[in-house]
């Protein structure tokens, strides 16, 4: 008789699915002021603990609490406050205006809007990041003209790519920020490459690398690791974990009996697992990466825990695959509200302000969606011309595309 | 070492050395590091050891553990950091072992490299220059012999190059190490001691016999979209590039057929017009590579001489290449398209 029961296959599943309430107990919470702030010039190997806790800093009440409760003046608050706003009126605009086919996709950041905000506040705009497709706050938090990035959007005559690539990949080097690559993890590798041409030139500048909870999977996510490693690489190495790649829980990724922080301590880099729905965490947690990278002192690898309120993109339907309200009972809440709540306890924000600030935002993100407008919409017809299509492939154009832009007619 | 030949290369006036290929592509990058602080060199073994093929040797000791360096065994993130680098405003020139091993960094070629600037619209650009030892001949088997230059031409936005002889060598490589677009550059192994003509049985020629092996010292370079005729000839034109250069000579010797030998040094962009104006005066064409045949680079050249030149052909194009297999260890020579086969291939066009 064989002993052995057959083999079966284990594949993860969460608990919620729709019409079943999901239990967040897996996500192993701290409390606000709970976890310890080691010095910057700490030992990988004696960050463990930090990467399977959660760092946070404010509480239920909209207290600040515990060693990275920093000193924070008001005006970056106020400021990561405004982004934040900026990002989420803006991507619901985009939204309805993609509904109306001005273009032809778009992705919002609902629910993580605090984790590209207070980072890019927390570095210089010298530094590079290599986003992924939902790091738009960075662009809110740089005051990216709002019009460039419509025009971008809509794959209009002012296209700052000139129609060649997906809405929402925007490449803005003045602003620190790098192109978007559809293919994922491969920026990751590139932000750690940026960082060590930093360092081989004797720079002072650091790179900030971006990757979802999905795409650690993909070997690029674990050569990061590696190449970072080995060189001290002054990089941050960002992981939103948003609990979900498109239908695929994050379990899926890898995350079930571990978590992505970790993976980073197990190749030799110092690794934090911060609430990424708490502004002040976020932000903390970034400044003290930013002064290890710059003080030469080498890589950290973040895990933000955050939750994707909205799809994947316009072209998702998560009711199909996960409950509708999910979003309401993540633990973590929302990051607005939350920082909202914190600086109003200061005495630095009130609710007549929220109001106002908010329908400013909305008059400014109307009236460059209007002037963007004007210069065409993917619906329209008025796009960069097809001749631009043969452009830039090489510096200089060859012959072979000389004669096939002629074979088109122009 | 390097000998002085104490001659003077009539192209540059500058005098010249003796040298191998691998002293020849050295040197190239002795030059640039010494021209250019944002020029790095970055690969497996390529920095204490000086690269398993030699062609590092002494560049760290001369630059810098930070501008010559050793990288993981990773394709993927030795080419996904060197885009970094390359975004950062560096030049970055990547050994790649073998060809045979580009593989893992396909995605970091194909989708980041080669459209960086495409896709940014010219904000961020690939000065990359990736070196790939590529061919056979040297009893490398499967994973050592490969010539993936197909796989590279058909990818837009990069330039794919294979030098034949060590004059070229170092000038292409500086022209690459230049070029703002992304450079494949590929670099016959079986060719980097000596020019081999696919006589594998007869004693090997050293570079020294050869004239192309006086290399000016300095600075110079080779442009990247131009083809060279290495034997002039009124029948028939061979198209080839890397090893196979010297097969095709040796097989016009051998049949007697004066053929027009094109060594294409560039493959992407191509010189087209070299190549249409020597078949429209032979009227034939023999493509010779040593990849394998199917939807190989041949197939494209055959596909634009049909088009250039076709009220020009007197007899069908043909193709002589490695065989539609993996490239074999103990048959190597069965496999290697040699100036047999070469010379067949002639004498069935001159008999049309």
């Amino acid at each position: 008789m064989n002993e052995y029961a057959p083999l079966r296959l284990h594949v993860p599943e969460p608990t919620g699915r729709p019409g079943c309430q999901t239990d967040f107990s897996y996500l192993r919470l701290n409390d606000a002021g709970q976890v310890r702030k080691p010095p910057i010039d700490v030992e990988p190997a004696d960050t463990a603990d930090l990467s399977s806790s959660l760092i946070r800093v404010l509480d239920g009440e909209g207290n600040a609490l515990g060693p990275w409760a920093a000193d924070i003046d008001p005006q970056v608050l106020r400021q990561g406050m405004r982004a934040m706003l900026k990002t989420r009126i803006f991507d619901s605009r985009m939204v309805v205006a993609q509904r109306q086919k001005k273009m032809s996709f778009y992705m919002q950041s609902l629910g993580e809007e605090a984790i590209g905000t207070a980072q890019a506040l927390a570095l210089n705009r010298t530094d590079m990041c290599f986003p992924t497709y939902r790091q738009q706050s960075i662009l809110m938090a740089r005051d990216v003209s709002l019009v460039e990035m419509i025009c971008q959007l809509l794959s209009n005559e002012r296209d700052p790519l000139k129609g060649r690539q997906l809405p929402i990949m925007y490449s803005v080097r003045e602003a620190g920020f790098f192109t978007i690559s559809g293919n994922l993890a491969t920026q990751f590798v590139q932000a750690v490459g940026w960082a060590m041409a930093s360092a081989i030139k004797g720079d002072t500048k650091i790179a900030s690398a971006w990757i979802g909870d999905g795409a650690t999977a993909e070997s690029d996510f674990h050569t990061a690791l590696t190449f970072a490693h080995v060189y001290r690489a002054p990089v941050i190495l960002n992981v939103v974990n948003n609990q979900w790649a498109i239908s695929t829980f994050q379990a899926i990724a890898g995350g079930e009996s571990t978590t992505f922080a970790g993976r980073g301590v197990g190749c030799g880099i110092a690794s934090l697992r911060v609430d990424g729905n708490d502004f002040l965490a976020v932000y903390a947690a970034s400044r003290w990466a930013t002064e290890r990278a710059r003080r030469g002192l080498g890589p950290t690898l973040i895990e933000w825990v955050t939750y994707r309120a909205g799809p994947h993109s316009t072209s998702d339907d998560p009711s199909k695959y996960r409950p509708a309200d999910e979003w309401r009972h993540f633990p973590l809440g929302d990051p607005i509200a939350r920082l909202k709540q914190h600086l109003v306890t200061l005495g630095q924000w009130s609710e007549q302000e929220h109001q106002a600030v908010t329908a400013e935002l909305e008059a400014e993100v109307i009236a460059a969606q209007k002037a963007a407008e004007q210069f065409g919409t993917l619906s329209n017809g008025l796009i960069p011309s097809a001749a631009s299509m043969f452009e830039d492939v090489y510096k200089e154009m060859p012959d072979h595309l000389r004669r096939q832009r002629q074979e088109l007619g122009i | 070492m390097n000998d002085q030949s104490n001659s003077i290369d009539p192209g540059t006036a500058m005098t010249t050395t003796t040298m191998t290929m691998i002293q020849a592509l050295r040197s190239a990058m002795d030059v640039m590091l010494e021209r250019d602080d944002n020029v790095v060199i970055y690969g497996q073994d390529v920095g204490y050891f000086g690269g398993v093929f030699r062609c590092t040797e002494g560049l760290q000791v001369k630059y810098g553990k930070s501008r010559v360096f050793d990288a993981p065994i990773s394709e993927s993130g030795i080419v996904g950091t060197a885009v970094g680098m390359g975004a950062y405003g560096l030049r970055p020139v990547v050994e790649i072992q073998f060809a045979d091993y580009f593989y893992p960094a396909s995605d970091q070629i194909v989708s980041e490299m080669a459209r960086l600037r495409y896709r940014s619209a010219g904000e961020f650009i690939s000065p990359l220059t990736l070196r790939m030892p590529c061919g056979g001949g040297i009893y490398g088997g499967q994973t050592h012999s490969q010539s993936p230059e197909a796989m590279f031409t058909q990818v837009c936005g990069l330039r794919t190059v294979m030098p034949s002889n060590p004059y070229d060598a170092k000038g292409l490589l500086i022209a690459s190490i230049e070029c703002d677009d992304p450079v494949i550059f590929l670099e016959p192994k079986r060719l980097y001691n000596g020019p081999f003509d696919g006589h594998h049985d007869r004693p090997v020629t050293p570079w020294s016999k050869h004239p192309q092996s006086a290399v000016p010292d300095g600075y110079y370079s080779v442009p990247l979209d131009k083809a060279v005729v290495t034997r002039p000839g009124n029948d028939v034109t061979v198209l080839t590039y890397g090893t196979t250069v010297y097969v095709a000579q040796v097989a016009a010797e051998e049949t007697g057929v004066d053929a027009e030998v094109i060594d294409l040094r560039s493959l992407w962009p191509l010189d087209l017009e070299t190549i249409v104006d020597s078949v429209k005066k032979t009227g034939r064409c023999v493509v010779v590579h040593e990849a394998t045949r199917t939807c190989g680079f041949g197939a494209e050249l055959v596909a634009l001489v049909q088009e250039h030149c076709f009220h020009h052909l007197e007899a069908p194009i043909e193709r002589v290449t490695g065989w539609d297999t993996p490239y074999p260890h103990a048959q190597e020579w069965a496999y290697f398209p040699g100036p047999t086969r070469v010379g067949a291939a002639l004498k069935r066009v001159m008999e049309v």
